[in-house]
């Protein structure tokens, strides 16, 4: 490699978006070059003071309620026009009633609305100080905070040695019922893991799906669901599911 | 559907402003690095969020944040236009060959290994504010909004390659600038 090359390739090697082969290229470039070296430690010094800086901008609080008022106003009650469709998915319902078509149909129903409101619980979240309820980068002091919260122990399991840094764990409310998330980083993308108790005990494989431009990972193992949400890349998100999953087969929960 | 009842939904509203609100400050910020005005820039992010409850039906992906930066960003050239065409406000663009200028040529002099001097917020933050088009954009997408090379390639419309060469002249630029107020008399 060149010191050209070198010169671009080391801003991505500081921004971590080089594959495992460019890595180790620039790698050994900087090595025996002691002009791209020092390159290098300079660039990574103003990065990190530019990270330290505080240089951004909170939006005027006469924007945020001029784009509120923008918007079509929420109805607190549900409006005339949904409890009428309400009757009438009602009397669709009556006629297919039996035919084991209206389970189906109503669980799929169930599962967007929960996730839907899974995103919006993550949303809440990353409003200043929603983050946590209980900060610690410690499993054992994260888990035993749930105990007589919530009616089932969510798992805690610490992933930092795997690239996702345990920040906390929160109690939050989906399907009107408290629900435990537990709080990782990775990068500066947090992820809400949530843990609810189900039923069925039957293993559900992970599905990967997308909603208003977040991926929702979700799971079900040993009765209880898990839906794990993020901004992180689908793949990424995958790769902390399967984390999750292999850690807690092999049994190293808090 | 007629496109007012569209817009009118308050279901619709409301996920809008679940999803969207949330990066007002992130979309202020980046407007406000963009245009380097403070009313400029809430005008632009107001008709960000306006253009993008119109769009919002058809939003599919990427992550929410790319999107409406996507969007406010073509608000704010549409704003550079405007300046463009007045004959007082200056542009601040560079040509096109400014780009293909080899990095080497910005700083022969600079010491690599000079120690970098512990600027404060205020001073960092203008000098970020004083680096030109289009590598500021790059710069801040990168540093500030900590979106990935793919995100800001899609963001400012460009090749992932490019998005590289103008953070690597952005950083050394602005590495330039570091160390020149140093030298300044205080």
């Amino acid at each position: 490699m060149t010191c050209d090359e070198s010169e671009i390739l080391l801003h991505a090697l500081i921004d971590d978006e080089l594959d495992a082969g460019n890595t180790r290229a620039v790698e050994e470039h900087v090595a025996g070059c002691p002009r791209c070296a020092a390159q290098l430690q300079s660039y990574r010094a103003m990065s990190k003071m530019i990270a330290g800086a505080d240089l951004r901008y909170r939006a005027p609080l006469g924007l945020r309620q001029r784009i509120e008022a923008s918007l079509p106003q929420p109805t607190q009650a549900p409006s005339r026009r949904a409890v009428l469709r309400g009757f009438a998915m009602g009397s669709a319902v009556s006629a297919i009633a039996a035919t084991g078509l209206v389970a189906i149909v109503l669980r799929s129903d169930d599962e967007a609305r929960i996730q839907s409101e899974v995103v919006s619980a993550h949303l809440r979240s990353l409003q200043a100080g929603h983050l946590t309820d209980v900060i610690s980068t410690d499993q054992h002091t994260v888990k035993p905070w749930f105990n007589g919260k919530l009616d089932v122990a969510p798992p805690v399991v610490d992933l930092t040695a795997q690239g996702f840094t345990l920040i906390g764990g929160r109690l939050d409310y989906v399907d009107a019922r408290p629900i435990g998330a537990i709080v990782y980083r990775r990068r500066a993308h947090v992820i809400n893991l949530f843990v609810a108790q189900t039923a069925s005990t039957e293993r559900r494989a992970a599905k990967i799906e997308t909603l208003q431009g977040f991926n929702i990972r979700r799971w079900s193992e040993r009765g209880l669901n898990y839906w794990a949400v993020s901004d992180l890349a689908a793949d990424e998100l995958a790769e902390f599911g399967e984390k999750f999953e292999a850690a807690m087969r092999s049994g190293t929960t808090g | 559907m007629p496109v007012k009842a569209a817009n009118d939904d308050p279901e619709k509203a409301r996920r809008f402003r679940d999803a969207a609100l949330p990066y007002l400050d992130d979309a202020y910020t980046l407007a406000r690095y963009l245009l380097r005005d403070a009313t400029d820039a809430e005008d632009a992010v107001q008709e960000c969020y306006l253009r993008a409850l119109k769009h919002f039906d058809t939003y599919r992906g990427p992550a929410m944040k790319p999107w409406l930066f996507a969007i406010l960003r073509n608000v704010c050239r549409a704003e550079f236009a405007r300046r463009a065409s007045s004959p007082t406000a200056p542009i601040d663009d560079v040509p096109e060959e400014a780009e293909q200028t080899p990095l080497w040529h910005d700083a022969p002099q600079t010491p690599e290994a000079q120690m970098l001097h512990q600027w404060d917020s205020t001073t960092i933050h203008r000098l970020v504010a004083a680096l030109a088009e289009p590598f500021r954009e790059t710069f801040v997408l990168r540093e500030i909004h900590d979106l990935s090379y793919r995100e800001i390639a899609d963001v400012v419309g460009a090749p992932v390659g490019t998005v590289m060469s103008r953070l690597a002249r952005a950083r050394a630029m602005l590495r330039s600038a570091w160390m020149a107020e140093e030298e300044l008399p205080k």
